[in-house]
């Protein structure tokens, strides 16, 4: 079975039973994504999987063939960090920084949602145009716990990232 | 060469204000933020090691009793399956903050349900896991008393009350009075990392990678756990998965995998499953709190009671001190403070993020706004009118307090309207909107702490400790305090944190990290200056050092210069001395919030929440801002959804996971505003610094409860208040 | 986790005969996984679903949509005929659980939903669904978030799920493969059960049978309405949620179609209830009417018992919002 992230091939022949999460993290090395809870409720362990967000923690490496995932490792590095990375530096969108990840991985993939258009739970209109208020963005990341309490810095580095991919067009 | 300080006395020289650097307490970045959104930054369960085995603990499935018999064959046979480990080594609970010795040991004997009695370590985590749900265990069940609400479970004094003057006859002679009991339930800390635990032995030495907030403490409990001399143990906790108490003392993963490795002579990981974080780590205590306010005609109190059951197991010293800043924040000559504790076979009950004022704060303010209410002025007035000159029972002087100014600041900041208290006078479509305010306050706590400066002949810094940064900001302050000192770019400081190869830090916890051990690296820092002065010929006093310069009088010389090739290297060594009793030092603040209440459902949503807080000198304004937002985002969960529910049949709890123990999700925190109004504490460190981690959940809920009674008029006096509770009151729109 | 054998199958035939005793499809996986973890659900053979054709929202002869079993509950939601013309689904999967959990789970496997009751959760302690006979742990427990209509001596666990609830208020059927190749349709109504004395069976599904889509009867006109009450305002499940289909004609209510969440075994609808708000001028008084169709027979458990009045003043506030009336 063999699978793709953040670009590069790799083959699984496991355990069945293990999770994605637990392949990412002790099969492949690559820990920047978080066990926070292991089932589901908390997001800390969130990735892209054929660009969507999913919780890794509650799928098996071993379905997961032909897929692409793309961890917090794929996003960016420590030398060229996403625009998403640099924007939780600067308005400290994280404390102790194990759920960070998540959001920013859950983040990344919101982004693309709200362009192909994806209402929320809170969205007023159904068939409007998703329109990404603070409102909507908090929704949206309810998801990704964190229990040092940085979602209003999240927001906010959020919605500066959004702005320069924005002006980046 | 170490240079020590013991505070005895307040230090007005304000020696960080006289630097030339300028880098403190500006809103740095944190250094250690890029390796932690890109991945890198390595939590304790993260580091390969070869033939790493793995461990998962098994918990007690009986209230109380013995552990009669582990039938280990039930397992051995499995796949992958290496040892099942019940040794009298291992630890049964978590150790308190600040114990230094091992915590109750005996995992045989089960004193509640979901103790740690086994590890079994297997292959890998799939095998451990699967054949700890298999092993057989058998018990002699013992008595238990699992039903914490039981109002007539026996209870014991903890600590000396405080009684003054006739509490019963200021209440009679009152103008105003309130005499109320609001309750509490349970909560869990809740890290989004798991306690986890890597341990190396190799035959002399061991080597425990783990989540964990006091290392020199931690050290001492593991050694006296295993039996191991302390310079046997070794821990590594670089970076920390948000702590908030529940990793103040080693916690029963850690010993397990120790005693594990130790025996197997391999590394072993042990990582708590997240219902075991819940199980056998430390709950925060239930709280009832009986408060009587006795106030004069004017509103200013005369009478104090503040009196509370809290309970824990047997053994724990710990009581949850609820009425700790009751001590002190209100005045009324006629006092009872006290504190009972009823000895349960629930869970550990230990340190919980601001233990005391997190719980005691929100059901003072409560009862606060209930007096104001029968008063019929503005609850702002009533805290601007019992505002005492001296702490009413000690009779020492408050070091700098600075309540006034965040009430009134924060009042303005908020657009406070405190004319008309009445209730359910505004309303939106189905929801309720009501205001209401708090005081915040918490003690100031400071612990001895040790660090070591290296200034590195290229001019550049390194700070050195075992001092953690659970999420804090530690490794941002303390480049800034030996930026300032040193004049140096925080880019020229590298700090280092998290491993007893280090000198002993304070440890983060009771919110003294930063004024503790950055007090010592604030020491360290001072012994260079002297020594760089003595090198340019001149007095300390007299020297600036500035952008990697020495400078004094007319010379001016950059520091590798100076140094000559060679590096400076001196510990600090801070420990709070008399000054601890000279004065009552705390942190102050005030919250205002806006809360909707649903007329038909009862939920009830944040609309609005601010905090002004007066915290000392801030080291970093963007960390200490993120601490207070975190505080208050802990008041939310507080005060609408977390409470840890427990069967009384048998004391297991019922929602051990973040399915059903609900911490708040973003859509449930609003934007917050936080402002710290500008202050400098002498008394509270050199630094001037008080605490911040804790400050900004201490009140927070009792600011919504009131807001709740102010939008919807039902006074919720049972935390956490979901939906059920207002219902009963809430009339059908 | 126990050990399983992991099995994909290439058709919808051959994955019915892996569907054999012991064995559990898996599509989503994010409750199956989260129970296996805890050896709550203990199969011999996962199949996995993922790779049959199974997916797709299409339109019905009869001008419905049939959705199929793996379309995810995202891609349902985001759907724009969903959107449009079946509001009060996409409103209820938006209600539930997080943008990440709903890209994996299914339109089959949410169906197939399992309690979240305690008791369930943890093989430490009794309960009958888990393992028939050995008791019910919430009976005289914790139950907040437990059932007070339709429940039995031996279990009074709730189906956690929104998606289904909506499903019920539109009458949408469940369309299955049988073991022995036919296919069957179940209406949504019908397809989750109550416990009785077999809670161990939450719907009608038999063995080796396996959801391959929902059908959606042609769109009606009205007012479609999800509500969901619940802990905290996201990811959390309901304490009581309805769906409601309103269409008004003039002053008077032309018809109506209520399900409810939280409250039962399994979506509750009650037919007594449409037939009560059709053709009636809406007033409080027919709203507490419905209230007490609703709640006749309901009973609390000890900490459940505030779903009595909560679920009587949702629905008032759910009426009086579909009827146009002021909040």
């Amino acid at each position: 079975m063999s699978l793709t992230i953040n670009g590069q091939s790799y083959e699984f022949d496991g355990d069945p039973r293990t999770s994605l999460l637990d392949y990412l993290r002790d099969g492949c090395g690559l820990t920047g994504t978080k066990k926070g809870c292991d089932h589901g409720q908390c997001g800390a362990c969130t990735v892209l999987v054929n660009g969507q967000r999913v919780n890794s923690c509650l799928t098996l490496a071993i379905m997961q063939d032909g897929h692409a995932v793309t961890t917090i490792e794929g996003i960016g590095t420590l030398e060229a960090m996403d625009p998403l990375q640099a924007a939780f530096v600067k308005h400290d969108g994280y404390q102790c920084g194990y759920c960070t990840p998540g959001q920013i991985c859950s983040a990344k993939a919101m982004m693309a949602e709200a362009e192909n258009g994806w209402a929320s739970f809170v969205t007023d209109d159904l068939e409007g145009e998703v329109v990404l208020t603070d409102e909507e963005i908090r929704e949206r990341m309810s998801g990704n716990l964190c229990r040092c309490g940085a979602y209003s810095n999240i927001i906010d580095a959020i919605k500066e990232a959004m702005t320069q991919q924005q002006e980046a067009r | 060469m170490t240079r020590s300080l013991i505070m005895d006395k307040p230090d007005d020289r304000n020696r960080l204000d006289a630097m030339a650097q300028g880098v403190i307490g500006q809103p740095l970045d944190r250094p250690d933020g890029p390796a932690k959104v890109t991945g890198v930054a390595p939590y304790a369960a993260e580091y390969s090691i070869a033939n790493r085995a793995e461990g998962v603990l098994v918990t007690a499935t009986i209230s109380a009793g013995e552990v009669t018999d582990i039938d280990e064959q039930s397992v051995l046979s499995m796949p992958g399956v290496i040892a099942v480990i019940s040794d009298q080594r291992m630890t049964a609970r978590a150790a308190q903050g600040g114990a230094g010795k091992a915590p109750v040991q005996q995992v045989r004997h089960v004193q509640y349900y979901g103790q740690p009695i086994a590890v079994v370590i297997a292959e890998t985590f799939e095998q451990a896991r699967d054949a700890a749900k298999h092993l057989k265990v058998s018990y002699r069940a013992g008595d238990a008393i699992t039903d914490h609400h039981d109002p007539d479970i026996p209870t014991d004094p903890y600590q000396d009350p405080i009684d003054q003057g006739d509490l019963a006859h200021a209440m009679k002679q009152a103008a105003h009075a309130v005499d109320v009991t609001y309750t509490t339930e349970c909560h869990n800390s809740a890290p989004m990392e798991p306690h986890a635990s890597i341990a190396e032995w190799d035959g002399k030495t061991l080597t425990l990678h783990s989540s964990l907030q006091m290392l020199a403490f931690n050290r001492k409990e593991l050694a006296d756990s295993l039996n191991l001399e302390l310079e046997q143990v070794r821990l590594v906790s670089p970076y920390v998965g948000g702590g908030f108490g529940s990793k103040l003392g080693i916690s029963p993963e850690g010993v397990a995998a120790s005693v594990a490795a130790m025996q197997l002579n391999r590394p072993v990981r042990v990582v708590m499953l997240r219902q075991q974080v819940f199980q056998c780590v430390m709950r925060r205590s239930e709280t009832v709190q009986r408060l009587r306010l006795a106030a004069d005609a004017e509103g200013r109190l005369i009478g104090f009671g503040h009196e509370a059951r809290v309970s824990n197991l047997p053994e724990e010293k710990f009581g949850e001190p609820v009425t700790q800043a009751s001590e002190f924040l209100y005045p009324g000559e006629n006092r009872r403070l006290a504190i009972e504790i009823a000895r349960i076979n629930l869970v550990t009950a230990g340190s919980v993020r601001a233990p005391g004022e997190a719980v005691g704060m929100q059901a003072l303010e409560a009862a606060m706004d209930e007096l104001a209410n029968a008063i019929g002025i503005d609850p702002v007035e009533l805290r601007l009118r019992n505002i005492p000159e001296r702490h009413p029972s000690e009779d020492i002087p408050y070091s700098s307090r600075k309540l006034i100014e965040c009430l009134k600041i924060g009042a303005e900041r908020f657009g406070w309207d405190g004319a008309d208290r009445r209730p359910r006078k505004r309303r939106e479509g189905e929801w309720w909107i009501g205001t209401g305010m708090a005081n915040a306050c918490r003690v100031h706590n400071i612990n001895e702490a040790q660090a070591r400066v290296s200034l590195l002949a290229d001019g550049t810094a390194v700070v050195a400790s075992d001092m953690t940064d659970i999420g804090t900001g530690t490794y941002a302050v303390l480049g800034q305090i030996a930026g300032e000192m040193l004049g140096l770019d925080s880019t020229d400081v590298l700090v280092q944190l998290g491993d007893t190869t280090f000198p002993p830090g304070s440890g983060s916890g009771g919110s003294w990290g930063a004024a503790s051990t950055g007090s010592a690296v604030f020491e360290a820092c001072e012994a260079i200056r002297e020594h760089l002065a003595e090198q340019l010929g001149t007095t300390e006093a007299e020297l600036t050092l500035k952008d990697g310069f020495a400078i004094a009088g007319n010379r001016r010389v950059a520091l590798p210069d100076l140094l000559n090739g060679s590096a400076i290297e001196r510990n600090g060594h801070f420990k709070p001395g008399d000054i601890t009793k000279a004065y009552a030092a705390a942190m102050y603040g005030a919250f205002f919030a806006e809360v909707a209440v649903n007329a038909y459902t009862g939920e009830t949503r944040m609309r609005r929440f601010s905090g002004a807080f007066g915290l000392g000198r801030v080291l970093n304004r963007k960390t200490a801002t993120s601490q207070c937002m975190g505080g208050m985002v802990w008041g939310i969960g507080s005060a609408l959804t977390e409470e840890l529910t427990f069967d009384a049949r048998d004391g297991h709890i019922v929602n051990p996971d973040l399915a059903e123990y609900h911490i708040p999700v973003n859509l449930d925190v609003p934007h917050l505003d936080v402002v710290l109004v500008e202050e400098r504490d002498p008394a509270a460190s050199p630094l001037q610094a008080k605490g911040v981690g804790e400050l900004g959940i201490c009140g927070a809920a009792g600011a919504i409860c009131n807001a709740i009674y102010h939008a919807c008029g039902v006074r919720v006096r049972s935390f956490p208040m979901t939906p059920d509770k207002l219902l009963a009151e809430l009339p059908v729109p | 986790m126990r050990p399983f054998q992991y099995l994909r199958p290439d058709g919808l035939d051959h994955a019915g005969q892996q569907l054999i005793d012991g064995a559990r499809p898996i599509a989503g996986g994010t409750n199956l996984l989260d129970l296996m973890k805890l050896e709550v659900e203990t199969p011999d053979q996962l199949v996995d679903l993922n790779q049959l054709p199974l997916g797709g929202i299409d339109e019905t002869d009869a001008g419905g949509l049939r959705i199929g079993a793996l379309v995810s509950n995202s891609a349902c939601a985001a759907d724009p005929r969903i959107r449009r013309d079946y509001p009060v689904l996409a409103r209820a999967i938006l209600a539930g659980a997080t943008f990440q959990l709903r890209n994996m789970a299914t339109t089959g496997g949410n169906l197939c939903q399992r309690t979240r009751c305690y008791y369930f959760y943890n093989i430490d302690q009794p309960c009958n669904k888990r393992e028939p006979g050995s008791g019910c742990g919430a009976i005289g427990g914790e139950n907040r978030i437990h059932a007070i209509l339709g429940a039995s001596d031996a279990c009074i666990a709730t189906y956690p799920g929104d998606m289904a609830v909506a499903l019920a208020a539109l009458d949408a059927t469940v369309q299955t493969e049988t073991l022995k190749g036919g296919t069957r349709t179940v209406p949504v109504r019908e397809f989750h059960r109550l416990p009785g004395d077999t809670p161990e069976k939450d719907n009608v599904l038999e063995d080796g049978e396996v959801i391959i889509g929902v059908v959606l009867p042609p769109p009606v006109s009205g007012k479609q309405l999800y509500r969901k009450v619940r802990d905290r305002s996201s990811y959390a499940f309901a304490l009581v949620s309805i769906a409601a289909i309103v269409r008004m004609e003039g002053e008077a209510i032309g018809s109506a179609s209520l399900a409810f969440g939280g409250l039962a075994h399994k979506p509750w609808h009650d037919p007594r209830i449409d037939a009560l708000l059709a053709g009636q001028l809406p007033s409080d008084a027919l709203f507490d009417q419905a209230a007490d169709l609703l709640l006749e027979g309901a009973e609390g458990q000890g900490s459940n018992d505030f779903k009595i009045p909560l679920a009587r003043r949702t629905l008032l506030a759910v009426l009086r919002e579909a009827t146009g009336g002021a909040a």
